[in-house]
């Protein structure tokens, strides 16, 4: 499995956290020399995933190899690599000099020695003459510095960095980005850097992999990434995107916003739905409107700095986002074409809400621990059987009691004429829903559903 | 005055009367003579008497090997309770802190008994045991709260960097500790130095302490020269505090 040029693989890596799975099944080849981001949003399981590498934790299943040899039950300290902290950890009983120097003292390397490579680091990170400094005196820039120096004093292969920017300004910030990059150049070691800053990972990397909920949503180039997202998380977490629903008519053939469209895509097959990402920066938008592919009018219009960015209804009664240099009048129609290669097609990852459920009563289903009321059905108690809900009839109460099932708002996206939303439950599955009105992460909310609304489909054991 | 400051008014009444009243009237008594005349025959006293120079330095000899041992076995207790790998219930520390609700007297008079029954002879290893029984949750409680505080990233970045358990220990959580051991050891130290009920509970006034002086001399009315002691003692520990406040300013807190 490990490939030639190969430094580091995971395989089948889990890790769970009292019930929480936080690493589901992760299988990633780090090449040598290569930059790699693991991306994702806070709690998608990237700074475990680090710290397993880095040794700091033990996964419960899944080996990590560094040069094909197996590092299951290697402490930190009897790895080959170094790990950068989110919050530098300087210690602050030492100087800078001692700082850098703590790793080689350890290894009883010759005074002249440490005292050479703590010099070149100091000067590598720009601190020369800041040696007998306290590192508490230093600002967070600088301590980010030392903290660089020190681990990459020891001369690691792989340097594991955990969101190293995340506590400087935005100015400091985009400074060490490039200073980083540069290192990375002309060091030729492979970084494995943790980031939830998209913008940060497309500057950086070689590779990104982008992670949501324990599991890696895509691993590809920036370029790969932001043009080509695999799904709706991964479109809507990087960049800017309008994601919309559509048909694939036939191949190179798509509907959506209530139009055709050319397209590249084909092998969906015919009259399926599909998910669609435009990019706000792909659409050109334009006064007149004979030529155009459809229309609009302009709802909102902001400077952004390179930019504009304009909200438009669209004819098809859809909203979408356009970013153009140019600014249109708001309340003004437009025009607007979509080339067929900036069109992304996403096959759909769901088309209905579908769980496992059990009879437990003539005009019931339970699912997901909860008794549902259904149509009468004439299956007998105790039967397994599949149930299906469509995302619109799912309805939401306010107040979680008065939900059959309570639950949370855990994922809101927009779709250009509705939202769908992910409803997380305490039960194995969430809830997705769409709807028009505004829900927000975070709110706690029960779920209803019509019993007419409810499709009970009875499974066959024998099948 | 504002209306607000007014609120401290009765706090400073309670602080005049009974802080700073007492320390003037300590002043008073240690620098006049028996008949109310001005005299620094007192203090020369303390300085001249072999016996009490004596007892003095018994006291800081003590003071100090007790508060190394409340270091040596307080400082594994606290870092056991704060690794939360090895402790996982709060009730242990309610136990450690338990001893602090009962009074003191009565713990060091149970313990007495307690060797007495055994049959040990009573001297300076009981002095000592009882005076660490009885201080050593002043040191465990400072130092438990240091390495809670303490992050836990400095302990991985030592790993990290190829550190050992035993050498995470000794480079940085050990010189990361010490404003606790500090802090624990001005709680220990300043208190040993004027008790007088443990060693004469537990040594049967065989040894005596700077402490035990003062009591005595109070106690036979010797008012101007138990005085006199008193303003030795609070000058010792003024110093000791500002000693420590110091090094804790400077950064790197003293161990004693």
């Amino acid at each position: 499995m490990s490939k030639e040029n190969s430094i580091i693989s995971i395989e089948h890596l889990t890790k769970t956290y009292g019930g929480k799975v936080v690493l589901n099944d992760i299988n990633l080849e780090i090449k040598k020399g290569e930059f790699v981001t693991l991306l994702g949003p806070s709690g998608c399981g990237k700074t475990t995933l680090l710290r397993i590498i880095g040794g700091f934790r033990t996964p419960d299943d899944g080996v990590v190899r560094m040069d094909g040899k197996d590092l299951s039950g290697k402490a930190p300290n009897e790895r080959p690599l170094n790990t950068v902290f989110q919050r530098y950890a300087l210690f602050p009983h030492l100087d800078v000099y001692e700082n850098i120097a703590f790793g080689l003292k350890l290894k009883h390397i010759p005074t002249a020695e440490i005292d050479r490579r703590v010099r070149k680091m100091l000067k590598m990170v720009s601190m020369t003459d800041y040696e007998d400094r306290d590192v508490d005196s230093l600002s967070g820039g600088q301590q980010q510095r030392v903290a660089i120096a020190r681990s990459l004093v020891n001369y690691p292969e792989v340097l594991l960095l955990d969101e190293p920017l995340a506590a400087l300004d935005l100015k400091m910030r985009k400074d060490m980005q490039l200073e980083l990059k540069e290192l990375h150049k002309n060091l030729g070691i492979t970084f494995i850097y943790v980031t939830h800053d998209q913008e940060e990972a497309l500057t950086l990397s070689d590779t990104i992999v982008v992670l949501n909920e324990g599991r890696i949503q895509q691993i590809g180039t920036p370029a790969d990434i932001y043009n080509e997202p695999v799904n709706s998380f991964v479109a809507d977490f990087i960049g800017e995107s309008n994601i919309l629903c559509g048909t694939m008519i036939e191949d190179c053939k798509v509907s959506f916003l209530g139009h055709e469209f050319e397209c590249v895509d084909k092998g969906f097959g015919n009259n399926v739905p599909v998910d669609v990402v435009i990019r706000p920066e792909d659409i050109y938008i334009m006064k007149q409107t004979d030529h155009a592919q459809f229309t609009g009018t302009v709802k909102s219009c902001i400077f952004k700095g390179v930019h504009y960015e304009m909200f438009v209804d669209t004819d098809g009664g859809n909203e979408i986002m356009v970013q153009d240099y140019n600014a249109f009048e708001v309340g003004s129609t437009v025009g607007m074409i979509i080339k067929p290669f900036d069109i992304q097609i996403m096959k759909k990852e769901r088309v209905c809400n579908s769980f496992e459920g059990v009879i437990d009563s003539p005009e019931s289903v339970e699912i997901l621990g909860a008794s549902f009321p259904c149509k009468a059905h004439g299956l007998e108690n105790g039967t397994s059987v599949k149930v299906e809900i469509d995302f619109k009839d799912v309805e939401r109460q306010d107040n979680q009691e008065d939900g059959i099932l309570a639950g949370e708002v855990h994922f809101i996206l927009y779709k250009g004429d509705h939202y769908h939303i992910t409803v997380r439950t305490d039960g194995p599955a969430d809830f997705f829903v769409d709807t028009n009105d505004v829900w927000d992460k975070g709110d706690l909310v029960g779920i209803t559903l019509n019993p007419e609304n409810i499709r009970v489909i009875p499974v066959r054991r024998d099948e | 005055m504002s209306k607000r400051s007014s609120w401290a008014l009765p706090y400073l009444v309670f602080l005049i009367i009974f802080v700073v009243l007492p320390l003037l009237l300590i002043l008073m008594y240690a620098l006049q003579d028996a008949e109310g005349q001005f005299t620094l025959a007192n203090v020369m006293n303390f300085f001249s008497d072999k016996d009490s120079l004596c007892t003095f330095a018994v006291s800081i000899e003590v003071a100090i090997e007790n508060t190394v041992l409340c270091i040596l076995l307080g400082y594994p207790v606290a870092w056991i309770l704060a690794n939360k790998e090895l402790n996982r219930s709060a009730v242990t520390i309610v136990l450690f802190i338990l001893p602090m609700w009962i009074n003191a007297l009565m713990r060091t008079l149970a313990t007495a008994e307690l060797f007495s029954m055994l049959g040990f002879t009573l001297g300076k290893g009981t002095l000592l045991f009882g005076m660490v029984y009885d201080y050593i949750p002043f040191m465990i409680y400072p130092i438990y709260n240091t390495l809670c505080k303490m992050d836990r990233s400095y302990d991985d970045a030592a790993r990290d960097l190829g550190a050992n358990g035993w050498q995470v220990f000794w480079k940085v959580t050990l010189p990361l500790s010490k404003p606790g051991i500090a802090s624990g050891a001005l709680m220990v130290f300043m208190p040993t130095v004027s008790t007088f009920a443990i060693s004469e509970f537990l040594t049967n006034n065989k040894i005596k302490l700077f402490g035990t002086i003062i009591q005595e001399n109070i106690n036979s009315s010797l008012w101007n020269y138990g005085a006199a002691l008193s303003l030795v003692m609070l000058v010792i520990i003024g110093i000791t505090t500002l000693m420590s406040n110091r090094s804790k300013a400077s950064g790197e807190a003293a161990v004693i």
